[in-house]
């Protein structure tokens, strides 16, 4: 059986198991639970040009199967990443891919360039839909221009795998992954997390320190695979679905609406452990009903 | 090394206030190594609207078995203080880092708890009373009832108690009573955090070391996610990896 999946030209996962940013450190924070070489790829905590502190306490609250967070996209900036931690991950036997995160397409493109040089980079994940910065993040993700701009500020920059992350807080998500799609994106990964906002009721104060925040979780996954099914009709790129993965089951919905990889995100807070065991549950699926490559099954709904 | 692991409750005691004291054994046999002022992080069973883990202090390590002294909070930790021996649990742990051991054995330290904050105290105290140290401890609590595990502790070293109202020990919170500010090298203190504040006011005052261990909440418990922060000298640090103990001198409670 083939569970090997092509996400772009010199981008081949040994399986469609990634695990999302922002939701495994860097990799050693899990290595504890799983076997880091038994994933298709790791992306990285979002990466930006400066230091960031990201946003005040609390940043998270629970919510009925999920949770809202509101991080902001806390980092060591770009070149920390390059001069330490590069080093102490560029060992990992998977693919590891940075995700990228700026204020403009100049922040964006500069990062890019930064991170051309690291031959252990497997590619570059362009958040253009964090909701919880200020400027930047989804701003770029809510319009085709936006979009378009900073696929093409990274495309012209880095010579490696581009993957665009869009987000799901739009209205009509297909024209979105188009424009990224022409601007020169290997492929394209949804969803990122849905503005969401919830209320301490005793308090009466919100949750977050920010008010709203990013909401993730199983609560998401059938508007995830919805969007997944219409991006991967409308697109040629491969898609890389997410959203509220909890298990094989959930990942293969996405398989069959289309995505060529999935990618595992609030499931690892709940079991540190999922990501490989998903590995083991499409396997098993595909054991089970003769499937002898994910290709037989990809988007047969 | 942390791991996740299957833990049978083989008793579990129904206290005050819906709060329960739980004691667990490892199904595999085998207790992980635990150091005092570390939590584990603990998947609740089939609890709708518990869907994330509930980080809970390490109580004790004691013949085998695993103590958690549950504070019955909300949705989750309700579910968990309700459960019954012989049902098992899926607990991460180890997770975070503990107290800081004091330097020399003469020194005079004072563990200060407040409400279910007094778990962690209970093992590191007598792992300190194993070390040679003479810990001491001072209790608070809302009422006589609310205080826990007292023999437990006087095994350890000596009690000194205060009840908000007065139905035991000395009437007020921690700082009401003396011994707060007898000659102390270090205190060290787990409770809410207005009562950590006011002692680490105080240790600032009288110029004592002070560790506290902080709660926030958190999702992962592995220094990933980053959603625990807490606003340090350093910067935001995840109270989950870089703590849950900090040193007073790290944070900038004194500022706000």
């Amino acid at each position: 059986m083939n569970l090997k999946v092509k996400i772009a030209p010199g981008l081949e996962l040994r399986n469609p198991v990634i695990t999302a940013s922002g939701t495994f450190g860097y990799g050693p924070e899990y290595a504890d639970f799983v076997d880091l070489s038994r994933l298709g790829g790791i992306i990285v905590k979002g990466t930006t040009l400066e230091p960031r502190q990201g946003n005040p306490y609390p940043r998270i609250a629970e919510t009925p199967s999920g949770m809202l967070n509101a991080v902001g996209l806390q980092n060591p900036g770009v070149d920390a990443f390059v001069n330490m931690t590069y080093r102490i991950i560029r060992d990992i036997d998977t693919a590891v891919i940075v995700n990228i995160s700026g204020s403009s397409p100049e922040d964006y493109a500069e990062v890019s360039r930064r991170l051309s040089g690291l031959d252990r980079i497997a590619a570059i994940e362009v958040n253009i839909s964090c909701p919880n910065v200020k400027s930047g993040g989804m701003a770029f993700g809510t319009s085709t221009d936006g979009a378009a701009m900073v696929t093409k500020a990274v495309r012209e920059n880095y010579d490696g795998p581009v993957i665009v992350k869009l987000s799901p807080n739009v209205t009509d998500i297909v024209s979105i992954a188009k424009a990224a799609e022409d601007a020169g994106a290997d492929a394209l990964s949804l969803t990122n997390t849905f503005l969401g906002m919830a209320v301490d009721v005793e308090r009466m104060k919100p949750l977050l320190s920010t008010v709203t925040g990013g909401l993730s979780g199983p609560c998401i996954r059938p508007i995830a695979v919805r969007m997944v099914w219409q991006v991967a009709k409308a697109v040629q790129v491969p898609v890389i679905g997410l959203g509220g993965i909890m298990n094989g089951r959930d990942a293969l919905e996405f398989i069959m609406a289309g995505a060529t990889a999935i990618q595992v995100g609030t499931a690892n807070f709940i079991d540190p452990a999922v990501s490989v065991r998903i590995v083991d549950e499409i396997r098993e699926f595909c054991d089970r009903h003769g499937v002898a490559d994910l290709s037989e099954i990809r988007g047969i709904i | 090394m942390k791991e996740k692991s299957l833990f049978e409750i083989i008793d579990i005691e129904s206290l005050p206030l819906g709060n329960a004291l739980m004691k667990l054994r490892p199904c595999s046999g085998k207790m992980p190594d635990m150091e005092p002022g570390q939590f584990v992080n603990i998947l609740v069973p089939d609890t709708p609207g518990a869907f994330l883990r509930r980080p809970i202090s390490i109580c004790n390590v004691c013949d085998g078995l695993l103590w958690l002294f549950i504070k019955a909070a909300g949705t989750g930790t309700r579910h968990l203080c309700s459960m019954k021996a012989g049902e098992k649990l899926d607990i991460v742990l180890p997770l975070g880092n503990g107290f800081t051991m004091p330097e020399s054995k003469d020194a005079r330290i004072l563990l200060i708890g407040g409400g279910v904050g007094i778990a962690p105290l209970l093992y590191f105290g007598i792992r300190l009373r194993e070390q040679g140290y003479n810990p001491r401890f001072l209790l608070g609590g809302a009422t006589a009832d609310s205080l826990q595990l007292l023999d437990e502790f006087k095994k350890a070293g000596e009690v000194y108690i205060t009840t908000d109202d007065g139905s035991c020990g000395v009437r007020g919170t921690v700082l009401a009573h003396d011994i707060i500010r007898s000659q102390t090298d270090r205190f060290y203190c787990c409770g809410p955090t207005p009562m950590m504040k006011g002692v680490a006011a105080l240790a600032r005052e009288m110029n004592v070391d002070c560790e506290v261990s902080l709660e926030n909440r958190m999702a992962c418990g592995l220094g990933a996610c980053l959603c625990c922060v807490e606003d340090t000298i350093e910067g935001h640090r995840c109270v989950c990896s870089w703590g849950p103990v900090f040193n007073t001198k790290e944070l900038k409670w004194h500022e706000s």
